[in-house]
């Protein structure tokens, strides 16, 4: 569905006298398949959106190629255009417009008449809960009714492949939780290819099938969510002691467990450190502690999140900076 | 026929949210009308200077194409504001015509200079204004062509800059000179010969004369034509820097 090879975009900026130029898309390679959900990740400014605004025509790449739903985007814009459903980080909808005008004015600009386009409109709004809202302001819409009139918007034409950029920022938990449930069922119902980005891992994790990880504008990961979690080594182990001057024999049984490399850090009466296959190795190490007379007051055992992934691929937090 | 479809629907969705905006309807038909009566009997006292029997033969042409070009350059604060709101992102990722993208923006325009226009030319004529039909209908087809030009470049300009603060200042420097030498408010042939070969250098002088001569009934090739050429080049050169813009325009 999207096969991308070496895309680069550099924009010129000017501050003052100085001009530099900014590699926002620094050679990313991208292989999306049919019926996939592939969540694109990163965190501010590692070029997500300029991506995306390659891949759907909005911007030329400065290098490299890229086929979209089998068009080339430099020289087969317009087969791209028809072929995909874009919804952009910023919205999409006129302020004083109403709703449902804008909806059938961005259907039939894909070529869908009036009446095709009204209709499939009215089903895309009790879909997404939007009854009602047909003939509102989209200024006088709540954060998440106009997202989800954004989304509204990018599916009006039954593309095979939509983009979504950021698509749950600024929701309620709640209401993410309702979308991801719209867009598994975009692939589940319609078989629609989806790119989502997001700088939230939870929903990376919970939506995609596959997820690419994105920094500094170049792909530092591309594969599923459990995957990438197994590279990092091991679980993390929390375990309290209830003497704190048992912590150094505590922090002496974990690292004889730990992978090499690996520190184990003693805080207080914390013990933590990182183990492979915590759930076998974690009994052996309690009846050891139980044999050295030490008591624990808590022990906490964690599967790696993608924080943790994106943490050993860049050295940096994901949510640094936020 | 595609073309024209698309432009259809961005122009139906200009005028739907301007319709709905009260003050835009107003201004629009009150500016020329205020024009005509606080602006034309200062002019009373100049018609032997300006040769014609009545103010207003001279002064509606001038004013037609003032409202042409002066209402159609600030038709680019409206895309900055669209474009803010994400419109023109999402109008740009449909397959639509760039070019029917720009035009559906241009009909909207030249539509209320159109309505200007007649108001215009109907409320002169009330005044006392002469001047034969097909001059009349040649001068609003050379308005409309001239406010296109402005409204296109105007468009082109909001894309570019993206910003009113650094529009408003550009429009400014535009369209001085264009208001000083080009004899809309008042004859060129009034000021010394220096104020006149400077204007000479002026497009919109001509426009503005080939108008004046066609509403005097002059259809003579030295009178219109220049102007006339004039006008259709600014045209064409507007509407594909514009074009440009929709096609290029970089976030
Ligand atoms: N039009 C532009 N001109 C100059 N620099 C730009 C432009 N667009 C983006 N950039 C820069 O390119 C880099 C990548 O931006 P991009 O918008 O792709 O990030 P992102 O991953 O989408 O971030 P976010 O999570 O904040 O949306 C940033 O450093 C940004 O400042
Ligand atoms: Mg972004």
């Amino acid at each position: 569905m999207i096969r991308a090879r070496g895309l680069v975009q550099t924009f010129k900026s000017r501050q003052g006298r100085e001009k530099t130029e900014v590699r926002a898309v620094d050679g990313v390679d991208l292989d999306v398949a049919e019926g996939e959900i592939v969540g694109f990740l990163g965190p501010n400014g590692a070029g997500k959106t300029t991506t995306l605004r390659m891949l759907t025509t909005l911007l030329r790449p400065t290098a490299g190629e890229a086929t979209v739903a089998g068009y080339d985007v430099a020289t087969q814009s317009k087969d791209v255009r028809r072929a995909i459903g874009y919804v952009s980080q910023s919205g999409a909808t006129g302020s004083v417009a109403r709703a449902g005008d804008e909806v059938i004015d961005h259907g039939m600009l894909y070529g869908m008449s009036q009446a095709e386009a009204r209709q499939r409109g009215q089903e895309l709004f009790s879909q997404f809960e939007l009854d009602g809202m047909w003939t509102r302001q989209p200024k006088t819409l709540s954060g998440g009714q106009r997202r989800r009139l954004d989304i509204v918007m990018g599916l009006i034409h039954v593309p095979r492949l939509v983009f979504l950029d950021e698509p749950t920022t600024g929701l309620d938990p709640q209401a993410r939780a309702n979308l991801w449930t719209h867009i598994s069922n975009l692939r589940d119902q319609r078989g629609t290819t989806v790119f989502i980005t997001t700088h939230y891992l939870d929903e990376a994790d919970a939506l995609s099938d596959r997820i690419i990880v994105i920094d500094h504008g170049k792909i530092v990961a591309a594969d599923t969510p459990e995957n990438l979690k197994s590279q990092v080594a091991g679980d993390s182990v929390d375990l309290e002691v209830a003497d704190i001057a048992q912590a150094p024999v505590v922090a002496k049984a974990l690292d004889a467990l730990t992978e090499d490399g690996d520190r184990v850090v003693v805080d207080g009466r914390h013990v933590r450190g990182r183990i492979r296959r915590a759930g076998t190795a974690v009994p052996g190490l309690l009846r050891d502690l139980t044999q050295a007379d030490v008591e624990l007051n808590s022990i906490e055992v964690r599967r790696p999140t993608l924080d943790d992934v994106f943490l050993a691929l860049t050295g940096r937090s994901l949510r640094e900076g936020e | 026929m595609r073309f024209l479809r698309e432009s259809y629907i961005v122009f139906r969705r200009q005028l739907r949210m301007n319709l709905r905006n009260p003050a835009w309807v107003l201004i629009g038909a009150f500016q020329p009308v205020l024009y005509l009566l606080l602006f034309g009997p200062l002019l009373k006292p100049l018609i032997g200077a300006l040769g014609v029997e009545n103010e207003y033969t001279f002064f509606v042409p001038g004013m037609l194409v003032q409202l042409g070009l002066f209402g159609a350059f600030f038709a680019g604060f409206g895309l900055i504001a669209e474009w803010r709101d994400g419109v023109v992102e999402a109008e740009r990722v449909t397959p639509a015509s760039r070019t029917a993208l720009l035009m559906g923006r241009l009909w909207r325009d030249l539509l209320q200079l159109f309505v200007q226009a007649l108001i215009l030319v109907g409320l002169g004529y009330l005044l006392g204004m002469r001047a034969p039909l097909r001059g009349i209908v040649l001068g609003i087809v050379l308005t409309l062509l001239a406010g296109g030009a402005c409204a296109a470049a105007s468009n082109a300009l909001a894309l570019t800059t993206k910003s009113e603060d650094v529009m408003a200042p550009v429009i400014n420097v535009v369209m001085m000179p264009v208001l000083l030498l080009s004899g809309i408010l008042l004859p060129m042939s009034l000021g010394p010969s220096w104020l006149q070969t400077a204007s000479d250098y002026m497009p919109v002088k001509h426009m503005v004369n080939a108008v004046r001569n066609s509403f005097l009934g002059d259809f003579t090739v030295d009178k219109v034509l220049w102007g006339s050429l004039w006008t259709v080049a600014l045209f064409v050169l507007a509407v594909w820097w514009g074009t440009r813009t929709f096609r290029k325009e970089n976030a």
